[in-house]
């Protein structure tokens, strides 16, 4: 077998996944709901010291699963960037450490072209060229995908990222945090009219996000109801905050849309799991006779298995040149 | 302690520049106030003055972000999501709270007496509407 191990730590996840082309044999996950128990119950916050306990069980997990040894394997892939310094450190040193013995080659992954390539795995892989949105926790971003190595950004967030002001305004309104979900769950219950919320940078005519002010006209709301207001127009306030956000992100989509000739659409990243998301996406695509692609949901969230999918189109370092190779100096960290 | 109002999110980036000119290697900036106070906006306008360029974004999600500023490095914290750092790696924080660069920290409280070498402290509360009022409290051993 000629297998890619992938390992990608840039988050609150420890993943590893084992491919064998674009087919996916394992993809573990370390805060799975079954690896919980495997791994001690321990649910990892945020930080390299949980990644460093996580990193080799989540490998060895996912060899296991894949019914593969280090010796099936032939490249390791490894995000590199963006994300924690610390964080990212456990991966690439992991990678290391298991290709350098085996003068294997390493493949180091940019996180957002993992968004991107996740869509290029089975079944129903999706060819270029394709307009992919991506917007999680972290990021969000519209990218042009013209071919499997890479992608041109289109648009991105100027502030918050979308999944950021989900689970901001989930806290405002009482649902902890990360509350993305909740928050979901509680605006299918409300007036999404209910209140008149500003569809940001409606009126921009670029491709850039903006989520900040739009979390900040929810603290004004929330003030002006007082806390009896709050609780007593909760899922109104929660169904209008998502209309105003999943509008933004449809509205920027279609003029990406109108820009160019795309034969289809892709969602990533954990929003993507936004049932309201996703319909708006499906009826704008239906009206203009695109296919949409939806990745599973273990595929939309952070995991591994869409970096090795990544690295399969990306430059391998042979060995030994990657071993003086540490995340921060593979770049996508901004302006670097 | 300096007492700003600002009307704006323009005022805002604006008082974030003054900030900046105050800065060299190693100064560490706290900002605080509650969600939408403007912390990301304020940081945005110091960092532009530094020579940043790109999107500056919230770091919310991964913590930590470092840009290239044109005389230094510039590192932005965001420790929301950190109850607090028990149990963490001590050296989480160490490859943004370097002695070449400035950094600037949102939430702090999380960090405890980790951040060394407080320059600055920045204090942003909604007064309504898009208003703002900013205090800025130097650190006597700064």
């Amino acid at each position: 077998m000629a297998l890619i191990l992938a390992i990608e730590t840039s988050c609150d996840d420890t993943c590893a996944a084992v491919l064998d082309g674009p087919r996916i044999l394992a993809n573990t996950i370390s805060a799975q709901a079954d690896a919980h128990a495997r791994f001690g119950g321990i649910v990892p916050e945020v930080a390299s010291r949980h990644h460093l306990e996580l990193t080799v069980p989540v490998v060895e997990a996912a060899l296991a699963e894949a019914g593969a040894s280090l010796d099936d394997v032939e490249a390791v892939a490894v995000t590199v960037a963006p994300g924690l310094i610390g964080a990212l450190l456990v991966g690439v040193s992991t990678a290391k450490a298991i290709a350098a013995p085996r003068r294997l080659p390493l493949i180091p992954v940019d996180h957002l072209q993992g968004h991107v390539a996740a869509n290029f795995l089975e079944p129903e892989p999706l060819q270029p060229p394709f307009l992919c949105l991506v917007a999680s926790g972290g990021h969000t971003l519209l990218a042009a995908v013209r071919d499997r190595a890479g992608h041109e950004v289109l648009g991105q967030t100027l502030d918050d990222a979308a999944g950021e002001a989900f689970d901001k305004v989930a806290r405002l309104l009482g649902l902890g945090y990360p509350g993305g979900p909740a928050l979901e769950r509680l605006a299918a219950e409300g007036d999404p009219g209910g209140f008149e919320l500003p569809i940001a940078m409606s009126r921009d005519p670029g491709l850039d996000f903006s989520f900040s002010g739009l979390k900040t006209a929810l603290v004004y709301l929330c003030r002006e109801l007082g806390p009896d207001g709050v609780e007593e127009r909760r899922a109104d306030l929660a169904a209008s905050f998502q209309a105003a956000a999943v509008g933004q992100l449809t509205a920027k989509l279609e003029r990406a849309l109108r820009g160019g000739e795309w034969g289809a659409v892709a969602l990533g990243g954990g929003v993507a799991a936004n049932g309201s998301l996703r319909e708006a996406v499906a009826a704008l695509c239906e009206r203009r006779g695109l296919r949409l692609k939806l990745v599973p949901g273990e595929l939309c969230t952070d995991n591994a298995a869409m970096i090795g999918s990544a690295a399969r189109f990306a430059p391998r370092l042979p060995y030994p040149d990657y071993l003086a190779y540490d995340a921060f100096a593979g770049g996508g960290q901004p302006a670097a | 302690m300096e007492r700003v109002e600002s009307r704006s999110a323009a005022e805002t980036e604006a008082v974030g520049a003054r900030v900046a000119a105050r800065l060299g290697p190693g100064d560490v900036v706290v900002v605080s106030g509650e969600v939408g106070a403007g912390k990301t906006t304020l940081i945005r306008g110091a960092c532009r003055a530094l020579g940043v360029e790109g999107p500056i974004a919230s770091p919310t999600f991964t913590i930590g972000r470092r840009y290239r500023g044109a005389r230094l490095p510039v590192s932005h914290l965001d420790l929301y999501r950190l109850e607090d750092l028990e149990g963490e790696d001590p050296a989480l924080l160490d490859d943004y709270l370097t002695p070449d660069a400035v950094a600037f920290v949102e939430w702090p409280a999380a960090a405890g007496p980790r951040l060394a070498r407080r320059a600055l402290e920045v204090r942003l509360r909604h007064t309504g509407g898009d208003s703002r009022a900013i205090e800025l409290s130097d650190y006597p051993n700064g």
